[in-house]
């Protein structure tokens, strides 16, 4: 049974052909509006997540699918106490594919584990965000017309940012990405990615903790929030949360063909008033979140039926 | 102290004195039928005291894991009496309910019933990492 736990789970070349399809639905929306349907796609989301979950939703709707589960860790049986084995071996009799999200670490693996359809993983603690990778990796090559040749700043909560840990395994196998992670020393990030990742893969890396100092050189700048969520220490989260905001002012030595991403959702990380700047891609990168769903959950159903 | 020596079976030998009872469970040794003896605080040129395992049988045991407890041990398998065999130990690619997670938000910390799995993600520097959620190993 094929899943999708970690970015790496698909080789380079199925992401390019994921990111085609997810391109075709876009231009042809009409010609996909059937292909789930009768199948019925399970959203087990035990964290709170709205972009995620309805982008999950809205995708297998626009199939022609259907779409069951729960929001919240409240409302399902997991507040009684039961597993995650359990819990898919379950779902797996109800739907066809899986979607979830869950606060521990490897949660969606240890399901895959158990489970007999499909299952997703979309956002896993600070540990792994897959479709959120897909959707970044579309933005920037609808954005820039290519994966390869630029330089890409993360920027914000590298440690806990499991959507940036992810684009690095991915960008890792695209040609000449150079990355410029910048963060306060307390977020930096992991050194599983660090040393597993970027030093083992020869891509050209630097840390750095100005933002407005590097952004000149940047082609695309990848904005985090500090989640709260993440920390135990309350003082830790407040201390750190305001570290970066990007304004119009620091924008400004920026270059002109920069592309602006944020996995969102956003607190005070960007300015509000870079909304009406054309370097701002984040509410056009959450629209290609939907296709490329649409075309994971019709790569994985395909797979599966065979 | 005289222990009677194996006709066929294994010896593992230059375990650090105190290590025997880890590496009876970890081996699950205690499952074998054989007889299973321990020698600690034995006299020892290389080790000054060592511990040795000796079992009564060629069993199928996976011996793995010895790499990553101890790469010193050696590993002698004894066939009528004569020592046919010195096993090289390596360091296994991934360890199974060895060692246990200590990241507080890896699901294995609240899962029932999960499989503790390690992979060695680095040989050079020995480094495993969880499985689930890739935080390194604590020794």
């Amino acid at each position: 049974m094929r899943h999708l736990i970690d970015i790496r789970d698909l080789t380079h070349e199925e992401i390019l052909s994921l990111l085609d399809l997810a391109d075709d639905i876009m231009a042809h929306p009409d010609s996909y509006r059937e292909r789930c349907r009768y199948k019925k796609l399970a959203t087990l989301f035990f964290e709170p997540s709205t972009r995620t979950r309805l982008s999950f939703e809205a995708a297998m709707m626009e199939l022609g699918g259907n779409v069951l589960g729960f929001s919240e860790a409240a409302s399902s049986s997991a507040s009684k106490g039961e597993s995650v084995a359990d819990t898919v071996r379950v779902v797996g009799c109800y739907a066809d594919i899986i979607a979830m999200r869950h606060p521990k670490e490897g949660a969606p693996l240890a399901a895959a584990m158990h489970s007999t359809v499909p299952i997703i993983n979309a956002g896993d603690g600070g540990h792994n965000h897959p479709t959120q990778t897909l959707t970044d990796l579309m933005t920037i090559r609808r954005e820039r017309g290519s994966l390869e040749n630029f330089t890409i700043g993360l920027c914000g909560d590298l440690k806990f940012g499991r959507t940036v840990h992810s684009l690095i395994a991915a960008l890792t196998r695209c040609k000449g990405v150079k990355f410029v992670c910048i963060s306060p020393d307390e977020l930096r990030l992991p050194g599983y990615v660090k040393q597993d990742l970027l030093s083992r893969s020869g891509c050209g890396y630097t840390e750095a903790r100005d933002l407005a100092e590097v952004l000149p050189e940047l082609d695309v700048l990848y904005m985090t929030r500090v989640q709260r969520e993440r920390f135990f220490n309350e003082e830790d989260y407040l201390r750190l949360k305001d570290c970066y905001i990007l304004t119009p002012e620091k924008l400004a030595g920026a270059k002109d063909s920069l592309a602006i991403l944020h996995p969102l959702p956003r607190v005070n990380e960007i300015d509000t008033a870079i909304d009406s700047d054309k370097r701002a891609c984040y509410f056009r990168q959450a629209l290609c979140g939907k296709f490329v769903r649409m075309a994971l959950i019709l790569k994985l159903l395909e797979e599966a039926g065979k | 102290m005289n222990i009677d020596s194996i006709k066929n079976g294994l010896v593992i030998d230059h375990i650090r004195s105190g290590g025997a009872m880890r590496i009876y469970d970890l081996l699950g040794l205690g499952s074998l039928d054989c007889t299973v003896a321990i020698i600690k605080n034995a006299q020892s040129a290389k080790l000054g005291r060592k511990d040795i395992i000796k079992i009564d049988s060629v069993t199928d045991i996976d011996l793995d894991v010895l790499g990553y407890v101890d790469p010193g041990i050696t590993v002698n398998v004894i066939r009528g009496g004569e020592l046919v065999e010195k096993k090289n130990l390596t360091l296994p690619e991934r360890l199974e309910n060895v060692l246990k997670c200590r990241n507080p938000r890896c699901i294995t910390s609240v899962e029932p019933g999960i499989k503790q799995v390690f992979f060695l993600s680095d040989r050079e520097s020995k480094t495993y990492r969880c499985l689930y959620c890739e935080a390194k190993a604590e020794r």
